[in-house]
């Protein structure tokens, strides 16, 4: 990995190192009387670490300029490693906290492990730890090979690739020990939201700069998407996590909105996040390895323009549908929802044209599981927008709010859409990087396929038909004019339905983990085929990397 | 570069350009998908002119159905509260006991302080009152304050060393942990009580109990009573009934005398109508007698 970069890389790379290792130091120091002491040692330790691995790799040999002539996959492999871990670790918690809710004594009595705790971590661990890895490994290949350059220079890949981790890591240890900003999905706190503005910003140069030295008159559909996910992700976290530290010494930290105006933002944020983070990255990839493994040219270029606009201009104003039947005013609860229905067509244009692209390849997705992943993924997506577009709607979600519909609806996004589709390009992408003629055993990814199908059904049957009847229970009325049920009554209701969710969350754990292994065999197994694709490279002429960033 | 090639399988020229070899076919969009935006665009059109929607400055567009979903709620409770008018009315106006003695209304009444009591007392007291570790039961007969209808009414209105300023207060002092008591001494304290509710004794609990009704005497009669009946003057339980909150086992009961006892339940007044008060005492008097 090192040997990869030039000398003046590694100097840079060694200075951040000790940046991130002294500022980890100053934390350490002002943090000691509050849990930001832990995170400062943590952040110490971690530049340590890397500083550890530029040192060991100092002075082996520059890379030679033939280099140019190829793209740059080293971090690209990392990241698709490191999003495993995380899918692994990630959904792991998933299956357990799921066990909590059936079986709450699985706390074992530790404040760690409560529910509270556990549970951002399980949402923060896939969605940031494995989706956001495979999103920026995936984009690396994708902004290189459609626009037929490398990137320029080594290191900020591998700054934004170390450095996202990072903030991944003082996420998750957080929750453990308590520290939380008590924002769904906005959890960590201001010293780490910081760092992953630098982060983020870095990841969106580097890919301006990749397209900027793009080969190609035009600019794929993919990258639209890919680079829609970085800027308007860098928008949303730097305006919902506008705080101030009670103190410079301390995790804690109030945010500048108060009350409905924080709730609206923390929403705006929250909706944006899924149409950003978990809708356009992961249709960027599928615009890339699902036309590529079909062999099969987009559907129709037209309905990509409508789609992608749509999506982008109708989803920033869908978040307040999140706040039906609140504090917050009337009026903002109708837009959230108009301009959620708005939002259902470009959505399902996305997911037709997809599956359209598939014509001609049909018999494709029926031999091979990989692009049956991606196509299985876009039905999933076509489902889950259709049932948010209908959630939104007021008197729908007079039913649906609060209970398990939500979080079912939820994870037919995240395990049928999002988890399938990276699935899908994550084993077109391993046996490309790795020059190996196919993954080490395509029955694994068929067993793989059905595992994480079976678990998604019966995940979302499940809470489909615990949130519908935790919504009656809770709005049934007997006949002497009061509740029918108690809460408590709803609970025991429902406790067939959260062993039959856990159950689910099991066997798509089991598939992921059988992913891990089919991927680390892939790589394991020789490279006898070790062939290249066929122009796989970029454009010769490409204007040399800079050294320095 | 855009050489425009055409698709064999679906007969649509491609927009000419390729990526590492993707390429786009040139196809219009299809009319269905016009149809359908339009459909949707039309829908939310027609919301934004029936609803509030469209903000005017320090104002905003009401809507021609005129709905605001503060009224509406307003107007929802009223319905509800409309429908449990005579039933309720009647539980306001008439004594417990006579309630109680009316099978209609007690049929009603255990019908709505069930989810009454569960979602407001279960949480404690057990979903069907039986209680727990810490948190006594409401279905043995045996009460720490008094178990009349009275009584019952005003421990739910005021808690138990509750915030409430009328709050009853209920304290067993720590006898081991501020010095009161000498280990050995709370040790056979802790057999005679044993012995008050008939326990088996072991053959060193029974030398203990002797010695230990001096010290009961001296220190804990006062509140518990000369012969361990409790009081409910002051919430202090009765040791001779076979009933315990906090356990009846040897290492349970001396934990209560080392470190003391000073349970909690919150005041319901300002939480609970006075008619929901009085609907839950029917409840938990109901709950009792029917063991």
């Amino acid at each position: 990995m090192v040997s990869t970069l030039t000398t003046t890389e590694r100097q840079v790379a060694l200075l951040l190192s000790a940046l991130v290792a002294l500022t980890g130091l100053a934390l350490a120091a002002a943090g000691r009387h509050d849990p930001l002491g832990v995170h400062g040692f943590l952040i110490l330790v971690y530049g340590l670490g890397c500083a550890t691995v530029v040192a060991r790799g100092y002075y082996s040999p520059e890379p030679d300029s033939e280099r140019l002539s190829r793209y740059y996959d080293e971090p690209i492999k990392a990241g698709l490693l490191i999003a495993m871990a995380w899918a692994v670790v990630g959904m792991f918690v998933g299956v357990w906290v799921a066990t909590l809710l059936a079986y709450p004594e699985f706390t074992f009595d530790q404040a760690w492990a409560s529910f509270g705790r556990l549970r951002p971590v399980h949402t923060t661990g896939v969605i940031f730890g494995f989706g956001g890895n495979a999103l920026i490994a995936t984009s690396f290949h994708v902004m290189q090979r459609t626009s037929r350059a490398r990137m320029p220079g080594q290191l900020s890949p591998w700054f934004v690739l170390v450095g996202y981790n990072l903030f991944c890591l003082l996420a998750v240890s957080g929750y453990l020990i308590g520290i939380t900003q008590s924002k769904e999905y906005a959890e960590p706190e201001w010293y780490a939201d910081i760092w992953l503005v630098i982060v983020w910003v870095t990841y969106l140069v580097l890919y301006l700069r990749t397209l900027a030295r793009r080969q190609e008159p035009h600019i794929y559909v993919a990258n639209w998407y890919y680079l829609a996910f970085i800027l308007v992700v860098a928008v949303l976290h730097i305006v919902n996590n506008l705080a101030i530290p009670a103190s410079l010494g301390g995790a804690k930290s109030f945010p500048v909105f108060s009350g409905v105006q924080d709730a609206m933002t923390q929403w705006w944020y929250g909706h944006n996040a899924v149409a950003f983070f978990l809708t356009a990255g992961f249709l960027g990839m599928m615009y890339y390895y699902l036309p590529t493994r079909a062999g099969r040219p987009i559907f129709s270029y037209r309905l990509s323009i409508i789609s992608f606009w749509g999506i982008t201009f109708f989803y920033m104003w869908a978040g307040s549908h999140h706040l039906h039947y609140t504090a917050l005013p009337h009026w903002v609860q109708t837009l959230g929802m108009t301009f959620s229905v708005m939002l259902l067509v470009p959505s399902w244009s996305s997911a037709g044209n997809a599956l359209l692209t598939l014509n001609g390849a049909w018999h494709k997705v029926r031999d091979d599981a990989t692009l049956r992943f991606m196509m299985v993924a876009a039905v999933f997506y076509g489902l889950s927008t259709f049932e948010g577009s209908f959630m939104a709607i007021r008197p729908v979600n007079a039913l649906s709010h609060y209970t398990d519909w939500t979080v079912g609806h939820v994870h037919a996004g995240a395990l049928g859409w999002v988890a399938l589709i990276t699935f899908g390009a994550i084993y077109s992408l391993v046996p490309m990087l790795w020059k190996r003629e196919r993954m080490y055993s395509p029955a694994l990814v068929e067993l793989h396929f059905w595992l994480a199908l079976a678990g998604t059904v019966i995940y979302v049957f499940a809470m489909w038909n615990s949130g519908i009847i935790q919504g009656l229970m809770w709005r049934t009325y007997n006949e002497s004019g009061t509740l029918a049920y108690s809460f408590v009554d709803s609970l025991v209701a429902m406790h067939p339905y959260y062993v039959a969710r856990a159950f689910g969350g099991l066997l798509f754990l089991i598939g992921a983990v059988a992913g891990c292994y089919n991927i680390w065999m892939t790589i394991r197994s020789t490279a006898s085929a070790a062939r290249e694709p066929t122009g796989d490279r970029p454009v010769a002429g490409a204007p040399a990397a800079e050294p320095a960033e | 570069m855009a050489v425009e090639e055409r698709d064999a399988h679906t007969g649509y020229l491609t927009t000419g350009h390729e990526w590492n070899g993707i390429t786009e076919l040139n196809r219009p969009v299809p009319k269905i998908i016009w149809l359908f935006l339009l459909s949707t665009f039309a829908f939310a059109f027609l919301w934004w002119v029936l609803m509030p929607a469209w903000p005017l400055g320090a104002t905003y567009t009401r809507g021609l159905l005129g709905v605001d979903q503060r009224a509406r709620l307003a107007d929802d409770l009223a319905v509800a509260a409309a429908r449990r008018a005579d039933w309720m009315a009647e539980i306001e106006a008439k004594p417990v006991e006579a309630i109680r003695a009316d099978p209609a209304l007690m049929r009603l009444a255990r019908e709505s302080g069930r989810t009454l009591f569960a979602d407001n007392c279960g949480v404690c007291h057990g979903a069907t009152g039986g209680g727990g570790p810490g948190y006594p039961s409401l279905v043995d007969g045996a009460w720490l304050w008094g178990g009349d209808a009275k009584t019952v009414a005003e421990t739910i209105r005021v808690g138990i060393n509750s915030d409430h300023a009328e709050s009853r207060v209920g304290q067993m002092l720590a006898f081991g942990r501020d010095g009161i008591l000498e280990r050995q001494a709370i040790s056979d304290v802790v057999s005679f009580v044993r012995s008050l509710s008939d326990a088996p004794l072991a053959p060193a609990e029974k030398t203990g109990a002797a010695a230990g009704a001096t010290i009961f005497a001296d220190n804990c009669a006062a509140c518990h009573g000369e012969d361990g009946r409790g009081s409910t003057d002051v919430g202090a339980p009765d040791l001779t009934d076979g009933s315990w909150i906090y356990g009846g086992d040897r290492p349970s009961i001396f934990a209560s005398v080392d470190r003391g006892r000073q349970g909690e339940m919150p005041a319901w007044e300002a939480r609970l109508t006075p008619v929901q008060r009085k609907l839950l005492t029917v409840y938990v008097l109901d709950l009792g007698a029917k063991q």
